[in-house]
C-alpha cells in the first residue's frame, strides 16, 4: 500500500514539475520562434541562448510589487488566478504521457489515473479555467477587465459546443472515453490495411481534427481568437489591474492551458505516445509525445505570429453559424460510415 | 459600477496601447456598441507654432522635423516651399529632383510605420516588425544625405543642406528594391487574409460628401472616392513633370484607405525612378545672396559669402509684409503651412494646416455605430500621428 501511494506521489510531482517547466519554457520558446519569423532575436542574454530566461522573469514577478486597485473585490480577487489556474494543471491528471512498463519490478503506468471518462474529465476541466477569468474581470472594478471577462465567458459558450462535438467523431470509432484506451485505438496501420501511414485519428477524422484545433485556439484565448486580452483594445483584458505573481499565475495558467490542450489534441488525433521503436525502448515513447505536443505548441506560436485578430462579433458568428454546423455534419457522417 | 442608465462611459487613453500616442477617447458604450465617440487632443501641446514665431526664418525648419515626426521631409519641403513663395526664389532643378525624390521617400516612410501600427492595431503583430525593417532602409538613406535619422532638417530655404552623397542614385535604388520586396510580404499577409477584410471592409465608412464636408484630404478623401491629389490639383516642386497615378477608393473604408496606401507606395517608387534617371545637374542650392545661405565651401574661399554666412546667421533675413499659403500632400494628407511676414527677420505668424488634425475630426463619424473593436482600427486608419495633432 506504501509502495504505491509513493509511487502515485512521485508520479505526480514529477508530472507537475513537468508541466510547470514546460509552461515556463513555452514563454521562452514563444519569444524566441516569434523573435525568429520576426527578423528579431529574441531574449537571448540570459544563460546560453537565453535559457535562464524564464527563470530571471520568474524571480522578477515574484519580487514585483503587488499593486491592487482600490475598488477590488478583494477575496474573489485573489482567488480568481487560483481558480483560472489549478484546472489548468488538472487537466494532465488524465493524459498518458508514454507506453507502460515496468520499473524495479513495478507495473509502472505512464499516467497518473486512467479514467474510464477521461474525455470527459479533460473537457469538464478545462472548461472550469473561464470561471478563473470571469471572476478576475468581475472583481477587478475596471471596466476594460469587465469587457475581457463577459467577451471570455460568451466566447467560452460559444466553442464549447464546437469543441465538445468536434471530437465525438474519434470517440465514435473508438468506441471509448478512457484516453489510454483512445491511444491503443491508434495502433497498428491505417485502417489495418494501409502500411505507410499509421492509424492516427487525424488521417480517418481530418474534418474533424481542423474542428479541434480551431474550438482549440479559441478556448485557450489565443491569437487570432485572444478576445479576451486583446491587448490592442482592451489593454490587457481580464488581467489588467493584476500584477506580481498574481498575473503570472494567469499567464502560467494560459501556458499550461495550451500544454494541456495540444497533449490532448496529440492524444485523441495524433497517436498519444505512438511512434518507431517502441518495442526495444519504452520510455522513447514520452519523446515522441512531447515532440507532438511541442509541434501544437509551435502551431499556436506560428498562428500568432501570422494572423491579425477576430472581432468578437464575427468570432460569435464563426463559432455558431459555421464550426458548430460543420461539426454536427462530421458527427452524422462518421456515425453513418461507422453504423455501415 | 453601479449604473441606471443603458450605457457605460469609457475612457480610452491618453495611455493606451493603441491611441498612436497621447489621443483620449471618451466613448459612450452600450454593450459593445459605440454610441458616442469624442476625442479629446491637447495632451502633446508643445506650442510648435508659438516657437516659430520667435525664431529666424531658417531657424523654424528644425520645429517642422518635430510636428509629423514620421514625415520630416514633406514638412521642411512646406515650410521652405512656404518661404521661397514669400520670398520669391527660384529653385535649381536639380533642387526640385531631389526634393521630390525625398519627399515619395519620406511618403513610403510614413505609410510603412502606418501599415505596420495599423496591422499591429488588428492583432497582426509581426507586421510592425515587417514594416520596421524595411523602413531602416530608409532611416539609412535619411542618414546618408542629411545625417539624421528622424529630424533629418535636410531640405532648407532655397535648396538643400549639404549636396547629395556621390551613391545617391545606386543607394536610392538598393531602397526601392528593399521596399518593392517587403511590399510583397505585406501583401501576402494582408490583402486577401480573410480576417484582415473582416475587419477592415465596411469599418469607419466615410461617404463622399462627408468626406469632403469634413475637409479631410490624402488617403482619408481619396478613400472615399474623391480623386483629389494636391500634386496633380496644384503642383508644386514641378511634380507636374512626373508621371503617376492617384489610387481611389470606393466604398470609403478602412480596408480601401489600406489599399490606397499600399498602392501610394508603388506610384512613390514609380516617382523616385522618374527623378533618378532625369537627375539634372546643377547647384544645390539656389544663388540668391542675402537670402540663402551659400555653400559651405564658397563660405570658406569667398569673401562675400562669407559676410553673408555671418550676416544670415546672425540676423537672418527680412522678409517682406505680406502672407502665403502653401499646401502639399504630405503622407496623411494636405500638408499645410501660412506664414505672414511683417518686415522683419521673424515671422509674425506661422499656422500650421495639418492633415491628421482634420483627418481626425472624422472619427466620432467613423465610429458611432460599429462596435469597440472597430474604433481601434477607424483611428488606425486615420494614420494620425499625435505630434503634429496636437502641434
Amino acid at each position: 500500500m506504501f509502495e504505491v501511494i509513493l509511487f502515485a506521489s512521485i508520479k505526480v510531482l514529477v508530472v507537475v514539475a513537468a508541466v510547470l517547466t514546460g509552461c515556463a519554457y513555452s514563454t521562452l520558446l514563444e519569444r524566441r520562434v516569434v523573435g525568429r519569423m520576426q527578423h528579431r532575436i529574441g531574449p537571448n542574454t540570459a544563460g546560453p541562448f537565453g535559457l535562464l530566461t524564464p527563470l530571471a522573469d520568474g524571480l522578477k514577478l515574484i519580487f514585483k510589487e503587488e499593486i491592487k486597485p482600490a475598488n477590488i473585490e478583494p477575496i474573489t480577487y485573489m482567488l480568481a488566478p487560483m481558480i483560472s489556474f489549478v484546472p489548468a494543471i488538472l487537466t494532465f491528471a488524465v493524459i498518458p504521457f508514454g507506453k507502460d512498463n515496468t520499473f524495479f519490478g513495478q507495473d509502472f503506468t505512464l499516467v497518473l489515473s486512467d479514467l474510464n471518462i477521461g474525455v470527459l474529465f479533460v473537457f469538464a476541466v478545462t472548461s472550469l479555467g473561464i470561471y478563473g477569468i470571469v471572476l478576475a474581470g468581475w472583481s477587478s472594478g475596471s471596466k476594460y477587465s469587465m469587457m475581457g471577462a463577459v467577451r471570455s465567458a460568451a466566447q467560452m459558450i460559444s466553442y464549447e459546443v464546437g469543441y465538445g462535438l468536434s471530437i465525438v467523431g474519434v470517440i465514435i470509432i473508438a468506441n471509448t472515453l478512457s484516453l489510454r484506451e483512445l491511444v491503443e485505438a491508434q495502433m497498428g496501420p491505417l485502417w489495418g490495411t494501409i502500411t505507410f501511414l499509421p492509424n492516427w485519428f487525424v488521417f480517418s477524422q481530418p474534418l474533424g481534427f481542423i474542428l479541434f484545433l480551431t474550438c482549440a485556439i479559441a478556448e485557450t484565448n489565443r491569437a487570432p481568437f485572444d478576445m479576451a486580452e486583446a491587448e490592442s483594445e482592451l489593454v490587457a483584458g481580464y488581467h489588467t489591474e493584476y500584477s506580481s505573481m498574481k498575473f503570472s499565475m494567469f499567464f502560467i495558467a494560459e501556458y499550461a492551458n495550451m500544454i494541456a490542450v495540444s497533449a490532448v489534441g496529440a492524444t485523441l488525433f495524433f497517436g498519444g505516445w505512438h511512434g518507431p521503436f517502441l518495442d526495444s525502448m519504452p520510455m522513447l515513447s514520452v519523446v515522441y509525445f512531447v515532440l507532438k505536443v511541442f509541434m501544437f505548441m509551435f502551431f499556436y506560436i506560428w498562428l500568432r505570429a501570422t494572423f491579425p485578430r477576430f472581432r468578437y462579433d464575427q468570432l460569435m458568428a464563426f463559432g455558431w453559424k459555421v464550426l458548430l454546423p460543420v461539426a454536427l455534419l462530421n458527427t452524422l457522417i462518421t456515425a453513418f460510415f461507422v453504423i455501415l | 459600477m453601479s449604473n441606471t442608465s443603458k450605457t457605460v462611459t469609457l475612457n480610452m487613453g491618453p495611455q493606451h496601447p493603441s491611441t498612436h500616442g497621447v489621443l483620449r477617447v471618451i466613448l459612450e458604450l452600450d454593450g459593445e456598441t459605440v454610441v458616442k465617440a469624442e476625442p479629446v487632443l491637447g495632451y502633446l501641446h508643445t506650442g510648435i507654432e508659438k516657437t516659430m514665431e520667435s525664431k529666424l526664418y531658417y531657424k523654424v525648419l528644425p520645429c517642422t522635423d518635430r510636428m509629423d515626426y514620421l514625415a520630416p521631409m514633406s514638412n521642411n519641403l512646406g515650410f521652405c516651399l512656404a518661404v521661397e513663395k514669400l520670398m520669391e526664389i527660384d529653385i535649381p532643378d536639380k533642387v526640385q529632383w531631389v526634393r521630390v525624390c525625398l519627399a515619395e521617400l519620406t511618403r513610403i516612410n510614413s505609410h510603412l510605420v502606418w501599415l505596420g501600427t495599423h496591422a499591429l492595431d488588428l492583432g497582426a503583430m509581426s507586421m510592425l516588425l515587417y514594416t520596421f525593417r524595411d523602413r531602416e532602409s530608409i532611416m539609412d538613406m535619411y542618414e546618408a544625405v542629411g545625417g539624421q535619422r528622424m529630424m533629418t532638417t535636410y531640405i532648407r530655404i532655397g535648396g538643400l543642406a549639404m549636396d547629395i552623397p556621390k551613391d545617391f542614385e545606386k543607394d536610392i535604388r538598393n531602397v526601392i528594391k528593399v521596399i518593392n520586396n517587403g511590399l510583397n510580404d505585406y501583401e501576402t499577409l494582408l490583402t486577401n487574409n480573410e480576417i484582415f477584410i473582416n475587419r477592415t471592409k465596411g469599418v469607419g465608412v466615410l461617404t463622399a460628401d462627408e468626406a469632403i464636408n469634413l475637409s479631410l484630404s490624402g488617403p482619408m478623401l481619396r478613400g472615399s472616392g474623391i480623386k483629389h491629389d494636391l500634386r496633380k490639383a496644384n503642383p508644386y516642386s514641378s511634380y507636374e513633370k512626373f508621371d503617376f497615378e492617384v489610387p481611389v477608393g470606393e466604398n470609403g473604408d478602412a480596408y480601401d484607405r489600406y489599399l490606397i496606401r499600399v498602392e501610394e507606395i508603388r506610384q512613390s517608387i514609380r516617382i523616385m525612378e522618374q527623378t533618378l534617371d532625369g537627375m539634372p545637374e546643377g547647384p544645390y542650392r539656389a544663388h540668391v545672396p542675402g537670402i540663402v545661405m551659400p555653400p559651405k565651401e564658397d563660405v570658406l574661399y569667398k569673401m562675400e559669402s562669407m559676410i553673408f554666412h555671418f550676416k544670415l546667421i546672425t540676423e537672418g533675413f527680412k522678409a517682406p509684409v505680406g502672407s502665403v499659403y502653401q499646401g502639399i500632400e504630405s503622407g496623411k494628407g494636405e500638408m499645410g503651412f501660412f506664414i505672414s511676414g511683417d518686415g522683419t527677420n521673424k515671422p509674425h505668424r506661422v499656422r500650421v494646416r495639418p492633415p491628421s488634425f482634420i483627418n481626425l475630426a472624422a472619427l466620432p463619424k467613423m465610429c458611432e455605430g460599429n462596435m469597440f473593436s472597430d474604433v481601434v482600427c477607424a483611428i488606425g486608419s486615420i494614420d494620425i500621428v499625435l505630434g503634429e495633432v496636437d502641434r
